[in-house]
C-alpha cells in the first residue's frame, strides 16, 4: 500500500454470491487534533476495526542534527529547545551534558541543582499537557482546562527563571544561564505546596472515572519484553511494569542526592502495560517530581551556577553517548567532536521516535477510536519524532 | 529468558566492565573484533567488519551473562576523509545495566550493512533513518524506505558533501536575509 494519498484498496471477495466487502483506507492527519503536532497515520480498516495503522512521519523534520554541524557548540543550544518544545529543559540539559562530557567540564553544584529544578518543572508541565490532552482526546474536556491552568503557573515560574515560556534556552555548556531570581525559591515552594493536592483532585475528576478507565483498560497492551525490544523508554516502559529510570539506574547530575520513587504500571484497571497504566504512571510521576523539586529547593547549595567555559569552545576529538531522563524518558545523545569549533555529528535518539514505531504492532484489530487513546497514552510529540 | 522478569522485579544481575565484555567477544570471535577503544564508560567500543555484525550482535543478545536486550541507539557518521560511513550501535542490557558500543565501517561509495531488524525491532526504524539521512543500505531490511525526508528528495542530507537543492517542487529552499539594508 502506498503512503501517498487516499487511494482506496478495493478487495472484492465474492464468496458464493455473498456481499462484497471493501477495506477502507483512511488518512488520519497530518492535521488532526489528536495527533499533537503534525503526523499522519494511514489506516486500513474493515468498518470500524483497524487492520493496520502505518505512521507517516517527517512533517516536522527541521534537520536539527544537520544544523548542529553548522552552528557551533554554544550556538546549538537554542535549537535543542526545538527538539521537544513541550519539555525543552531536558533537551538543553542533554546537549550541555554531551559537550561537558567531551570536554571534561565539571558543573558547579548549584548549577546542577538549578538544572534539576528546571528539568523537573519541565517534566511536570509536559506531563500535565499529556494527561490533560489525553482526557480531552477521549472526550472529557474539563480536565484539560485544569491541567492547562496549572501548566500556566509553571510557565510563569519558568518565565521568571529564564525569560521564556516554552523554548527556554536556560542551560549553558558548563551550567545554567542565570541564578534563581530573588524570592523565586519561596514562590516555587509555595507552588509545589499548592500543586500536590491538585493531583489528587485531578484523579478524582477523571482518573477513576468509569467511562474513562473503560476506554483505556486492556487497550494496546505492551509487554515488558516488547517494550524493551522496541526500545520504549520512560513512562511508556514503566507502564509495562519495568522499573527503570535513568535518573536512578544510570545516575547523572545530582539525582543521587534525592529520594524519590519510580512508579510502574500494575495493571490496576486491566492488564499491565495497557493505556491506563501508561497514563497513571505519568500522574504519579508528577508527584515524584514535586518531591524532587522540594528537596532540591531545601538543599540548595551556594556558589556559582556556571563553570568557566571558553567562548571559543573546542572539545577534544572523541565521541560520547549521553543518556538522560527527559519527560518522554531515556533520551540519547550521540555526539562526535573532531576537535574543532563545530560538532562533527550529533544524533538525538528520542523517546517518541521509538514509541511511534510500536503503533503498527499494538493497533492491530483495535477500533479506530482507540488509535486516539494509543497515540495519547504513548505521549507522542511530533517535533521530537522528526527533529 | 531471564530478561523481562529480572527487569520487572529488582533481581538485577551483575554488570560487566567493557573490558570484560570485549574479552568475551574476543574469546568467541578472535581477531574479527577490533581492539577496545574509548576513554569513558559511555564510549567504550570495538570496531568490526559489516559482515560479522549480525553474528556478533546475536551473541551479545543471547549469551548468558551479557544479555544485551536493547538496541539503545543506532547512528551513522560520515567520514569523507577516510572515505567511509561509520554505523554506530549503542547496546544496553536492562538485566545487567551494562553497555557497549560497536562500530562498523562501510565504504562511502557503496555503503551496505546487514540489517539487525531481526534481532531488535527498534533497529527497523533506526536503520530507515540512517538510510534516509546517510544512504546506508541495510541488506535484508523488510521495509527500507525514506522516513523523515520526502520520498523524492535527492541525496542524503547528513553526508558532509550534501548540497541542498535550490528548490523543491517550485518552493525555494533559501531566502534573502531580512537584515540586509
Amino acid at each position: 500500500m502506498g503512503l501517498a494519498g487516499f487511494e482506496v484498496e478495493v478487495q472484492r471477495e465474492t464468496r458464493d454470491g455473498g456481499l462484497a466487502t471493501e477495506d477502507m483506507t483512511l488518512s488520519m492527519g497530518p492535521q488532526h487534533p489528536s495527533t499533537h503536532g503534525v503526523l499522519r497515520f494511514v489506516v486500513r480498516a474493515d468498518g470500524e476495526v483497524m487492520k493496520e495503522a502505518i505512521p507517516d512521519i517527517g512533517y516536522l523534520h527541521r534537520s536539527i542534527e544537520k544544523i548542529a554541524e553548522k552552528v557551533g557548540w554554544h550556538g546549538f543550544m537554542p535549537y535543542t529547545d526545538r527538539v521537544d518544545y513541550v519539555a525543552a529543559m531536558p533537551c538543553n540539559q542533554g546537549w550541555a551534558m554531551a559537550a561537558e562530557r567531551l570536554a571534561s567540564i565539571e558543573v558547579p553544584k548549584r548549577g546542577e541543582y538549578c538544572r534539576v529544578i528546571a528539568t523537573e518543572f519541565s517534566r511536570i508541565h509536559s506531563h500535565l499537557l499529556s494527561v490533560g490532552s489525553m482526557a480531552m482526546d477521549i472526550g472529557a474536556y474539563t480536565p484539560f482546562t485544569h491541567a492547562i491552568r496549572e501548566r500556566e503557573y509553571i510557565n510563569d515560574l519558568l518565565e521568571e527563571l529564564c525569560g521564556a515560556r516554552l523554548t527556554f534556552h536556560y542551560m549553558r555548556i558548563g551550567g545554567v544561564g542565570w541564578d534563581l531570581p530573588p524570592a523565586w525559591r519561596d514562590k516555587a515552594l509555595a507552588y509545589i505546596k499548592r500543586f500536590e493536592p491538585l493531583i489528587d483532585e485531578f484523579n478524582d475528576l477523571i482518573s477513576w472515572n468509569k467511562i474513562y478507565t473503560e476506554r483505556l483498560a486492556n487497550v494496546a497492551v505492551v509487554s515488558a519484553r516488547d517494550a524493551i525490544d522496541y526500545n520504549l523508554v520512560g513512562p511508556n516502559l514503566r507502564g509495562s511494569g519495568v522499573k527503570y529510570d535513568v535518573r536512578r539506574d544510570e545516575p547523572y547530575s545530582v539525582y543521587p542526592d534525592f529520594d524519590f520513587d519510580i512508579p510502574v504500571g500494575r495493571g490496576e484497571m486491566g492488564t499491565v502495560g495497557d493505556c491506563f497504566d501508561r497514563y497513571i504512571v505519568r500522574i504519579r510521576e508528577m508527584k515524584e517530581s514535586c518531591k524532587i523539586v522540594r528537596q532540591c529547593l531545601e538543599k540548595l547549595p551556594g556558589g556559582p551556577v556556571i563553570a568557566k567555559v571558553p567562548r571559543n569552545f573546542k572539545p577534544p576529538a572523541g565521541d560520547c553517548y549521553v543518556r538522560l531522563e527527559s519527560a518522554r524518558g531515556d533520551m540519547g545523545w550521540y555526539v562526535v567532536s573532531d576537535g574543532t569549533a563545530f560538532p562533527y555529528r550529533c544524533k538525538i535518539r528520542t523517546g517518541s521516535f521509538a514509541a511511534i514505531s510500536i503503533v503498527p504492532k499494538v493497533s492491530r484489530n483495535l477500533m479506530i477510536a482507540d488509535l486516539i487513546a494509543v497515540i495519547a497514552s504513548l505521549d507522542l510529540v511530533a517535533p521530537e519524532i522528526d527533529r | 529468558m531471564a530478561g523481562a522478569d529480572a527487569v520487572g522485579g529488582e533481581r538485577l544481575m551483575p554488570a560487566l566492565e567493557a573490558a570484560a565484555i570485549h574479552a568475551r567477544l574476543r574469546a568467541r570471535f578472535g581477531d574479527a573484533i577490533g581492539d577496545l577503544a574509548g576513554t569513558r564508560r559511555d564510549n567504550m567500543c570495538a570496531t568490526l567488519a559489516p559482515a560479522k555484525i549480525v553474528e556478533v550482535c546475536r551473541f551479545l543478545k543471547t549469551e548468558p551473562g551479557l544479555e544485551f536486550d536493547c538496541l539503545s541507539n543506532l547512528s551513522g557518521v560520515d567520514y569523507p576523509k577516510r572515505s567511509v560511513i561509520q554505523v554506530v550501535y549503542n547496546l544496553y542490557s536492562y538485566p545487567h545495566r551494562h553497555l557497549f558500543t560497536l562500530k562498523v565501517d562501510t565504504p562511502r561509495d557503496n555503503p551496505v550493512v546487514p540489517t539487525l531488524s531481526g534481532l531488535w525491532s527498534h533497529a527497523d526504524w533506526q536503520e530507515r533513518e540512517v538510510f534516509d539521512l546517510l544512504g546506508v543500505v541495510f541488506e535484508g531490511h523488510p521495509d527500507l524506505r525514506r522516513i523523515l525526508m520526502p520520498e523524492d528528495w535527492p541525496g542524503h542530507p547528513l553526508r558532509k558533501d550534501f548540497v541542498e537543492p535550490e528548490e523543491y517542487h517550485g518552493i525555494s529552499t533559501s531566502r534573502e536575509s531580512l537584515l540586509k539594508a
